[in-house]
């Protein structure tokens, strides 16, 4: 399945920036359009997050979704990052034996994958765990 | 509103059915349906059909109006209905409220999909559409995946185990043995589904409902005109939808569903019962994990004690509440647009007490629930006997 070039283009997968509601103060991330716990009435303004966040749950996929063959076995998360938001991301750099829920990770940038053989290479973030000190 | 009752069901053998077309499999359940209610086609007023996605599955859109064409219907008011895995329990609620409101009064809820003639991994593609593309897809979440997430943090908050989830695997390829209709007509045992192949770990092959062809057809009227055709009418006596943020990650909750939450305290409302007056249900177990989460939701135990109550065997035939009579999604299959309507069709045969070997003694009000995606939506039906 080839990834529209749009996505590819989102700033956020990038930069982590979300929105800030300047009403209720909420922090939101994927980006939204509209806050929808004050729908009109907040007004959204871009916030950068912090990179870290806790392991809430983990998967270890091992039949992969299209265009991920080549990845498998690979790990998938729910990163709650410290500044509120969840986030879904591939845990990387580590075995699945040394991960559990409540893990510390950090969100860094790598690539996502390829369309096809000749195909553009496509980045985006991954959470890798933070070595406790 | 008006009362409004099942006068007719209707199913196709489920499983992979290379030999008839699309077209044919909705003609087969619906003149099941039509001849079971005794009804002139003359009569319907209206069709609805859940579909997910025949444009992906066999390149045909606009099918609400080919299968009143080719059913001979036309000019019938035709219209599909989408949402997923829950299209078909969304196609019974839009007839039922057809009817309910006044507007029509012999309804056809219809559902279908015929899915294996793409490869495994063109379906698996084709139902991650209902996931999130730019932000579950884009990082590589399948189906299994988002439940394997669910499972894992389930697991973590109460206790579940994987030999927990493979048994609602083993009860439902049992009930599925004595449905004429299941795909799959044989028994599996905790540690075949243990020692299967892992898919999303927790998660594995046999915790995994499978990829089918079928189509599932109810013939709805309004309460006080069912008598004419048939002498058990079976009363929708509550019907509720919800919806919830279409990724995982953005919800408050990963170990249960807040939209199957909402639809079944609307139900339950217009229903004027609770979990406790239900006798069986048939629930949304794409995989077993989601059979767990869905009996808690409904209200028949605890939160966090579908495990135990799974274990236990109250959930199976002869249990305190038989779940997935049928076989459920696991065991029966799962036509992804068909399965809501295929659910109702079992709670009907229930409550008339047609089920043959799996029927449930004496039930006289039964529960059907229809999940979209990982929980983006659900609806949720109460039916009951009429007398
Ligand atoms: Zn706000």
């Amino acid at each position: 399945m080839g990834v529209p070039r749009f996505w590819r283009e989102i700033p956020s997968r990038y930069n982590l920036i979300g929105v800030k509601c300047g009403n209720c103060n909420k922090i939101l991330f994927p980006p939204r359009f509209i806050c929808p716990h004050c729908r009109r009435t907040g007004k959204l303004e871009p916030y950068k997050l912090k990179p870290k966040g806790k392991v809430l749950s983990y998967t270890v996929i091992h039949v992969a979704a299209q265009g991920f063959e080549r990845m498998v076995p690979y790990i998938l998360g729910i990163i709650e990052l410290e500044d509120g938001p969840r986030i879904m991301a591939q845990i990387t750099d580590c075995d699945e034996k040394e991960i559990n829920i409540g893990d510390e990770v950090e969100i860094i940038f790598r690539k996502m994958g390829e369309e096809g053989k000749e195909g553009v290479i496509y980045y985006g973030f991954k959470a890798r765990k933070i070595p406790k000190s | 509103m008006r009362e409004v009752a099942v006068i007719g069901v209707g199913l196709t053998k489920f499983g992979e059915q290379w030999d008839i077309s699309f077209r044919e499999m909705l003609l087969e359940a619906g003149i099941r349906a039509i001849e079971d209610a005794g009804i002139d086609g003359k009569q319907l007023d209206a069709l609805y059909v859940g579909n997910m996605s025949a444009g992906q599955f066999v390149k045909q859109e606009h099918i609400a109006s080919l299968i009143a064409d080719n059913a001979g219907l036309t000019p019938i008011a035709a219209t599909r209905v989408e949402a997923a895995c829950a299209s078909g329990g969304l196609a019974f609620r839009q007839a039922v409220i057809a009817v309910a409101s006044g507007h029509h009064d012999f309804v056809v809820a219809a559902g279908i999909e015929k899915m294996t003639d793409l490869l495994t991994a063109g379906v698996t593609g084709a139902l991650a559409t209902a996931a999130d593309q730019e932000w579950e897809v884009y990082q590589g979440a399948t189906f299994p995946a988002l439940y394997a997430l669910m499972a894992r943090r389930h697991m973590h908050e109460f206790g579940t185990t994987e030999e927990q989830l493979a048994m609602v695997a083993v009860k439902n390829h049992s009930n599925a043995c004595l449905n004429p209709y299941a795909q799959y007509h044989t028994k599996i045992t905790v540690e075949q589904v243990l020692k299967s192949p892992p898919v999303a770990k927790p998660l594995k092959l046999l915790d995994c409902s499978p990829i089918t062809d079928g189509a599932a057809c109810v013939i709805l009227a309004p309460a006080e005109k069912a008598r004419r055709f048939t002498d058990t009418p079976i009363l929708v006596a509550g019907t509720g939808q919800a919806s919830d943020t279409i990724s995982l990650h953005s919800r408050q909750t990963l170990t249960g569903l807040m939209a199957t939450v909402e639809a079944a305290r609307a139900a339950y409302k217009m229903a004027g019962m609770g979990p406790k007056d239900v006798d069986l249900a048939e629930v949304h177990d794409c995989f077993t994990i989601a059979e767990i989460m869905a009996i808690e939701d409904l209200g028949f135990c605890k939160k966090g004690k579908g495990g135990q109550l799974t274990e236990e065997g109250e959930t199976a035939l002869g249990g305190k509440i038989p779940i997935n009579t049928s076989g459920g999604l696991k065991g029966k299959g799962h036509p992804v647009g068909a399965t809501g309507i295929a659910q109702v069709v079992e709670i009907v045969t229930q409550l008339r007490g047609e089920a043959g070997k799996r029927q449930v003694d004496g039930a006289e009000i039964g529960l059907a629930h229809n999940v979209g995606g990982s929980g983006g939506t659900a609806v949720v039906h109460v039916l009951r006997r009429m007398d």
